[in-house]
């Protein structure tokens, strides 16, 4: 074979595995031609373009998922709450192992990483039931409010995200810090200035890794939040479908706006949410 | 000196462990409590110790039973599927091929959309969208309503599961496949070693970690999948597809037998760390150095 039909073979199956990438992706067109088609227009041919761009039945989804105060909400939590994991379980982690050959530190940090075998079904009833008991008795507003959720979702992330630290801290040099200590800093100034400025890769992972799971997340929520004004996007979309019977075009404009906030992040960030991935996944 | 290091230290690590023990370690206690009661859910109604009956009754609730037997096929479709798929185009975009960059893009996509939505997605394709195409087709031996059919509901939910995770599957095999030395594979080619030999002899054996890592996580994750199902099948038809998490849930939930249901909720997490740890230790004796 010459080169040139080495290459001309090598475009054509380039191009084939191209045309299987698109097909993988086809769902997502058939959602998004459907949610401007009539009902008649969809029953007649899915697969088609639509005849005419009418945004009519995202208005009316709009409304009905009330879907902008859906997607702040979900934006608040996730990002409050992935602020608050960042900040705890890396502070946490570098003091986990940066004192490996203590008890304490051995004990708490293989806890840490045994409960992440523990499903979330086996926690979330007597989960819902001790926070309830604990409104009652000591007031806090808890269930149903966006800071009851947060604080359940630091709970939840940090194990994994602690492990994540814990072993990228272990592979930086331990000179760094001691250097600051010898100047006078203190812990605090120590790690905020010289240590974690170094995690940075790592911090980058457990970022992606926890905003694509708390957006997403719809079983914590859902037994935490009930009223209208505090519910997150999985939330809606739920409530919306066992709301109606199943209108398909209404359907399509109401999910084609819920993944739209996850279309522009990937577009936006798609380098390090393939990095953070391919990093969260060595050890 | 020494003292004020105990400050710190507890400044750093205090935060974080009281509120995943609140979160996490309380309820894990609590919930084990739960199991040995009978009780209703309504804070009102006494709780009734009954010692293991709960177990006990669990071993016999065939509709139980059925969920776990369906949720044990549902990993299997799913973790071999994935895997396989998502190895496939890792191996792909990491060739000589053109457009690499751009199929990567479109594989992994479908991973930051959540199951809850996705399934919606589906569940129009696989009902109304698969009737049409059928009706206008004519190959209504594959274009049927596949969710009121038990098996294929369940087909369809492997199916979901596959397209979902496959491109986050194949980002763990690009990096492990990455990690091979360039001359560590032209060496083999110089000795002989094309296409399935290379494969099976050289990469396969050096992208083994990235192996054990994707196949903890799509185990674990198939294991526990609740929320795809709930909007794709709903457990439908007739409980049909009604895996693990769901009949927890809905014992729970549904029925309102909070003991109950915690009992299998415990069960559920016992099986799921035999499994994994099962394949962890599995995978990792047949990993090789470098």
């Amino acid at each position: 074979m010459s080169e040139k039909q080495a290459k001309v073979w090598l475009w054509i199956g380039s191009l084939l595995v191209f045309a299987v990438s698109l097909i993988h992706l086809s769902p997502l067109y058939l959602l998004a031609v459907n949610s401007f088609k009539t009902r008649e227009e969809l029953y007649e041919n899915v697969l088609s373009l639509p005849k005419s761009l009418s945004f009519q039945y995202y208005q009316v989804a709009m409304e009905r998922m009330n879907i902008l105060t859906a997607i702040m909400n979900s934006f608040i939590i996730t990002v409050v709450s992935t602020l608050l994991i960042i900040l705890f379980s890396s502070m946490t982690a570098w003091v986990l192992a940066r004192h490996e050959d203590r008890m304490w530190a051995k004990v708490i940090y293989m806890t840490f990483v045994a409960t992440m075998l523990i499903p979330f079904q086996t926690l979330m009833m007597p989960l819902i039931q001790f926070f309830s008991q604990i409104q009652q008795t000591l007031g806090f507003q808890i269930i149903d409010t966006r800071q009851g959720l947060i604080f359940m979702y630091i709970g939840f992330g940090s194990a994994m995200s602690v492990f994540l630290y814990h072993g990228f801290v272990k592979s930086i040099p331990i000179s760094l810090e001691e250097a600051g200590y010898i100047d006078g800093a203190s812990p605090w100034t120590v790690f905020w200035r010289i240590v974690f400025p170094m995690l940075r890769p790592i911090t980058n992972t457990v970022v992606i890794l926890n905003v694509i799971w708390i957006w997403n997340d719809y079983l914590l929520p859902s037994l935490v939040l009930s009223s209208e004004h505090v519910k997150t996007i999985p939330l809606s979309t739920f409530s919306f479908f066992g709301q109606f019977t199943i209108q398909w075009n209404l359907a399509m404009a109401g999910l084609v706006m819920t993944i739209l906030p996850v279309i522009i992040f990937y577009a936006v960030a798609q380098r390090n949410i393939i990095r953070g991935i391919a990093d969260g996944a060595v050890k | 000196m020494k003292r004020k290091d105990w400050y710190w230290n507890l400044l750093f690590v205090g935060p974080t462990v009281c509120i995943f023990s609140l979160v996490v370690l309380v309820p894990f206690v609590m919930g084990i409590s739960y199991s040995f009661v009978s009780w209703d859910g309504i804070a009102a109604n006494a709780k009734r110790f009954i010692g293991f009956t709960n177990y006990v009754s669990a071993m016999s609730d065939t509709r139980f039973i059925r969920s776990a037997v369906k949720t044990f096929i549902f990993t299997a479709g799913a973790v071999v599927l994935t895997n396989a798929l998502g190895l496939i185009v890792a191996l792909l975009v990491t060739s000589k091929m053109k457009l690499a960059g751009v199929v990567r893009t479109f594989y992994f996509m479908p991973y930051l959309i959540g199951g809850l939505i996705l399934g919606y997605i589906w569940k129009f394709i696989f009902s109304d969208g698969f009737a049409i195409i059928g009706n206008v087709t004519g190959w209504k031996f594959i274009f049927f309503n596949w969710l009121l059919n038990p098996t294929f509901a369940l087909f369809a939910l492997i199916f979901v599961s596959t397209w979902q995770t496959a491109g986050y599957v194949m980002i763990i095999y690009i990096s492990g496949i990455q990690t091979i030395p360039q001359d560590l594979i032209e060496a083999a080619e110089v000795d002989g070693a094309h296409g399935w030999k290379l494969f099976w002899h050289i990469k396969f054996p050096l992208i083994m970690p990235a192996f054990t890592i994707s196949l903890f996580m799509t185990l674990s994750n198939s294991f526990k999948i609740f929320d795809t199902n709930l909007s794709l099948t709903a457990g439908g038809p007739s409980n049909a597809t009604e895996l693990f998490a769901m009949n927890i849930y809905n014992e729970i939930f549904l029925n309102g037998n909070y003991g109950y249901g915690q009992a299998k909720a415990v069960l559920f997490f016992i099986i799921v760390a035999i499994f994994t740890l099962a394949q962890v230790s599995i995978t990792k004796k047949r990993e090789v150095g470098l």
